[in-house]
């Protein structure tokens, strides 16, 4: 029976996390993940958990910390949001490489400088070639429901990789929704008795973590990673069944939404994804096919799928929440790999949107979409790359 | 020794054979060579605590001849050494000298 709360993005995925129960929680608090991880060390001091909590004096000392206890042999968590995820940098790749299936939420925001606190993707997409798989997620619920789904992927025998969960900072963490929740024994029915990999604690048979690999065998082993990366896809799929049958709730690799017929799309992350939606409907309602796509898994990116979802659109435009200074955005450069393997040649424009916490309002979404359509229809491309909603 | 191929290698580079470092002789990159003076030596077994590899092997509680194999020249063994009435019992010579 599900149970349903109104709670914050933050509030539901520190729910998720006790429901899992983990055995260690290495944390250090950044705006706007601090909440999450102060409501799960109250879990632990009021002994609603049996994890052990360590509190680090950085994000470089929680990862390496993380990354410890995992090999040790324990069901893992941290999360962590902007400056924090870039202080774990070098460490995030350790805990790639060395295949450990750390579960990390991520509090999307901005990254320094200037100082700034509110959401943006720029720490995520930051961290994209680190190794880790990501998961991002429009609203609570799908924060929610990603944490739980994210230990049955990050620990499978065939994959054993650590996964993000991305949400976005202060919209998604601080805004109060509707969550349905799981019961307590459905959720770690679900997530199962974490299996241990090569567990150090294993006196008995001794092994040793990170030797020094030259470059007689280093290609190899970086060519081991993009394999086990090319399978995770189908155990997200296989995942996401079975919490379907759990929850009633689906999900896949990306959403779809209204794009079977749609001659002109958008591509867009997280939150931003429910304003566009809503002012695709509009478009539709005045006869003009509209649709959106809304990225699940980012990394592994599964291009075949995307691409053939969009096969119809003649026109695209790649809304990303972050930015490559003198190059496209993130988003942007996925997309237009996926239509190159497609062979179709749609027009593919990128706008630059909700950088530090900038509102994307549905204008903006009806401002888009107009000028998908003028292109659709055959008028000029005014920029291939702009920036949305900032003062000239 | 054939190299592995990548589907062939241990998952995250993890090493399940205890003690195989055995097999990673490290002499090859020594530039000078520790040289044991047996008549100054108080048998302390600093030098084998000290040894970073398994140059120095122990016998019945006494140390015996370096194992070059593994002597990478670092010359610890060499500073900790405390001798006998001032005279080190290890001294550090040029290789190819
Ligand atoms: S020189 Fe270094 S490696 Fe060689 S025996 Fe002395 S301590 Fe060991
Ligand atoms: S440290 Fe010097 S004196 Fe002590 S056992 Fe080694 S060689 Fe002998």
């Amino acid at each position: 029976m599900a149970k349903i709360v109104a709670v914050t993005g933050n509030e539901a995925v520190a729910n998720a996390l006790r429901q899992v129960n983990p055995d260690v929680c290495a944390a250090y608090p950044i705006t706007p993940q601090t909440d999450m991880m102060q409501r799960f060390a109250s879990f632990v001091s009021d002994g609603k958990v049996d994890t052990e909590i360590i509190l680090v004096e950085s994000e470089h000392s929680a990862m390496s910390a993380c990354i410890g206890a995992a090999a040790g042999g324990g069901r893992v968590v941290t999360a962590t949001s902007s400056q924090g995820l870039a202080l774990m940098w070098e460490m995030l790749f350790i805990a790639a490489g060395t295949r450990l299936p750390i579960v990390m939420p991520v509090v999307n925001r901005a990254l320094s400088s200037p100082l700034n606190i509110h959401g943006d993707h720029s720490d995520a997409m930051g961290a994209r070639d680190s190794g880790w798989i990501q998961l991002w997620s429009e609203n609570a619920q799908e924060a929610y429901d990603n944490t739980i789904q994210a230990f049955r992927i990050a620990e499978h025998m065939d994959i054993r990789l650590p996964v993000m969960v991305c949400l976005d900072g202060f919209i998604t963490s601080h805004s109060i929704e509707r969550i349905e929740y799981l019961e307590d024994d459905e959720v770690k029915n679900f997530a199962g008795e974490y299996q241990q990999l090569y567990p150090l604690l294993d006196v008995d048979n001794p092994k040793s973590y990170g030797p020094l690999i030259l470059p007689d065998l280093y290609m190899e082993y970086k060519r081991a990673q993009h394999e086990v990366m090319t399978r995770v896809s189908k155990f997200v799929l296989d995942v996401a069944a079975d919490f379907e049958k759990l929850s009633g709730r689906k999900y896949g690799l990306f959403e779809s939404y209204r794009l079977d017929d749609a001659e002109i799309a958008l591509v867009i992350l997280n939150s931003a994804a429910g304003t566009a939606k809503d002012v695709v409907d509009e478009f539709r309602d005045k006869g003009i096919k509209a649709g959106l796509l809304k990225p699940r898994l980012f990394r592994p990116f599964p291009y075949e799928e995307v691409a053939s979802a969009l096969k119809s659109a003649k026109a695209i435009c790649v809304m990303d929440r972050a930015d490559s200074f003198g190059g496209f955005g993130p988003m942007y450069m996925e997309i237009a790999s996926a239509m190159m393997l497609n062979g179709s040649r749609p027009i593919l424009i990128n706008k630059i949107y909700g950088l530090g916490g900038r509102d994307f309002m549905p204008e903006h979404a009806q401002m888009v979409i107009s000028e998908l359509d003028e292109i659709a229809k055959g008028g000029k491309i005014k920029t291939f790359k702009e920036y949305i909603g900032v003062r000239e | 020794m054939k190299l592995k191929g990548w589907r062939e290698l241990p998952l995250g580079a993890v090493v399940l054979d205890a003690g195989s470092a055995a097999e990673f002789k490290t002499g090859s990159w020594r530039a000078f060579r520790p040289v044991w003076k047996e008549e100054n030596c108080i048998q302390c077994l600093f030098c084998w605590m000290y040894c970073p590899d398994m140059a120095i092997k122990v016998k019945d509680g006494r140390r015996g001849e370096f194992d070059y194999d593994y002597c990478k020249g670092c010359g610890i063994c060499a500073l900790e050494c405390p001798g006998k009435k001032g005279q080190k019992a290890i001294v550090m010579e040029e290789e190819g000298k």
